[in-house]
């Protein structure tokens, strides 16, 4: 029931968002249409924060009561959080390639910090997937899961922090129009209920998996 | 309309790879939920035996 409403909602906002981004905003000035990927990028970027800051409550969670429900959530938010920090760093090197004239430069703190965070939750699955015991296999990517949080507030102020080509803070400085930060919010909003809808579909998955495994111990 | 094929790819794989995960994820389950259902029949069986 959760999960349908969760569904419903989400193809709401999609289709807002759609209608926002392509009939409602009108076009930026100085970078023309390409700027409405804009309204694709935040949002994948604010996925990328957000699952992985449940990956970092998550971890601590398990490490301090070891209860298995906290490190599936972490589980779970880690690989939703890799998919969108992928679709971060596509999109942000096709917004790059017409803007810059480069897919993608080493000189940029935002770029390189996000390529770090991937590889970081990236090393979180991999630990998950390659330890022998289960136990030890989450201890150990709970641990990764809380050092890589350390990443997480550099790539949020990395264009406040150091100056680079990558545009500013614009929604805190009230940069945005309000038809543009209008449109920012609803597409936010609808990115956000898909990762929530993602996360509770993940964590049943998960819950059945562990289920699955029981039922074959007891079988064979 | 200069730039709108890097609109467009972007949308495409945005929706794409979303809609690839979604589909993924409901696949996995319901096989899981056969092989669960499957295992909790045969051990049902065995109890019984």
């Amino acid at each position: 029931m959760k999960r349908k409403v969760l569904l419903w909602l989400s193809l709401a906002l999609m289709m807002a968002s759609l209608y926002l981004v392509f009939i409602y905003v009108p076009t930026e000035k100085e970078m023309g249409i390409i700027q409405r990927i804009f309204y694709l990028m935040v949002p994948m970027g604010w996925l990328a924060l957000l699952a992985f800051l449940i990956v970092f409550i998550g971890s601590i969670l398990y490490l301090v009561k070891r209860t298995s429900k906290w490190d599936t959530l972490a589980y779970c938010s880690a690989e939703i959080g890799i998919v969108f920090t992928t679709l971060t760093l596509i999109t942000g090197s096709i917004w790059a390639k017409p803007v810059w004239g480069v897919w993608w430069t080493w000189d940029e703190p935002r770029l390189t910090s996000t390529l770090i965070l991937w590889f970081i939750y990236l090393a979180y699955l991999i630990v998950r997937s390659f330890a022998i015991e289960e136990s030890r296999g989450a201890v150990f990517a709970a641990i990764v899961g809380i050092v890589g949080f350390v990443d997480l507030p550099i790539v949020a102020l990395a264009t406040t922090l150091w100056r680079g080509m990558h545009p500013g803070p614009l929604i805190f400085q009230g940069g945005l129009a309000p038809s543009m930060l209008l449109t920012l919010l609803v597409s936010i909003s609808a990115f956000t209920s898909l990762y929530i809808l993602l996360l509770i579909q993940r964590v049943s998955m998960k819950n059945d998996e562990m289920e699955l495994s029981t039922l074959k111990r007891l079988s064979s | 309309m200069e730039n709108a094929s890097y609109l467009l790819a972007a949308y495409t794989i945005v929706w794409a790879v979303v809609f690839g995960y979604i589909l993924l994820l409901f696949n996995r389950q319901q096989s899981q939920q056969r092989e669960i259902n499957s295992l909790k029949k045969t051990l049902q069986g065995k109890k019984e035996a």
